[in-house]
């Protein structure tokens, strides 16, 4: 159960290191929406669903299933309020015409 | 009549989580509840209608979330690969998508849908159409195939 449960947390940690680097490394506003708001969700759904198993390693109490329940309903949450987030803040970037990057090489 | 079902749906969650039934707890439950419900009441979408059908359609929901847990899964590792490839051969455009979903709440999941798929962010509805910035030519070819908004069509618009 808890390398299970490292398995998951390490792979959630490698999807936020993207999402980090991708923040950094992409040109413009918009391309930056897209590792910010979105490596998040799989990488924070996947370090919760780590600790909800770690959460049951020492056996499975009714509090220990309850706590795990709590914090995957955690990652519902996140799910729901990130892409509303990330969709409002790309449309406020539209309503204020901000010009989305283009690749020069591959548009012609 | 808004005001009170929201409040108590809230407060039901808030007992439901907190499972501590003492009055200190029980007291700022009412009164954080009531600030959430002041200030975002009318944000909750209304239904036109309350039916039997809405249980069919958390049951096709319920079983709409694997695939899409998959789908995002897929298409983070797309985002990944791109992110630590070297040249980052990404394609970032705005298009066009017509969509057929007409109520609400169908449109609503199918935006959030799009948005949670690494690639894609949905910017806009505007007279049926989604204004989607999409980050690869093969997020935009995915999301044009027609596959998702095909389910989440069948999930609330399906008799």
């Amino acid at each position: 159960m808890s390398v299970l449960a490292v398995i998951f947390i390490l792979t959630g940690v490698f999807f936020f290191t993207t999402a980090t680097i991708g923040l950094l490394r992409f040109p413009d506003f918009y391309t930056r929406m897209h590792a910010a708001g979105k490596g998040d969700t799989l990488g924070a759904f996947l370090t919760l669903a780590g600790l909800a198993l770690y959460n049951l390693h020492h056996g499975f109490s009714v509090d220990a299933i309850l706590m795990s329940i709590k914090i995957l309903l955690i990652a519902v949450f996140i799910f729901i309020a990130n892409p509303t987030a990330t969709h409002a803040i790309t449309k406020a970037a539209l309503n204020c015409s901000v010009k989305p990057w283009e690749n020069k090489e591959t548009s012609k | 009549m808004r005001y009170i079902i929201v409040f108590f749906i809230l407060y039901l969650h808030w007992i439901l989580w907190s499972g501590k039934f003492d009055a200190f707890h029980l007291s700022l439950g009412i009164i954080s509840c009531a600030l959430v419900t002041f200030m975002s009441h009318d944000l909750f979408i209304e239904r036109k209608k309350l039916s039997p059908k809405i249980i069919v359609e958390a049951i096709r929901f319920i079983k709409y979330v694997p695939w899409l847990l998959y789908q995002i899964i897929l298409s983070n590792i797309h985002v990944a690969a791109l992110v630590l490839s070297p040249r980052m051969p990404i394609e970032p455009k705005i298009i066009r998508y017509k969509t057929k979903l007409k109520t609400d709440i169908a449109l609503v999941t199918f935006a959030n849908s799009i948005t949670l798929t690494p690639g894609t962010i949905t910017a806009d509805i505007v007279d049926g159409e989604y204004v989607v910035h999409a980050l690869s030519r093969k997020v935009a070819d995915d999301l044009m195939t027609g596959e998702m908004e095909d389910k989440v069509a069948q999930i609330f618009e399906e008799e």
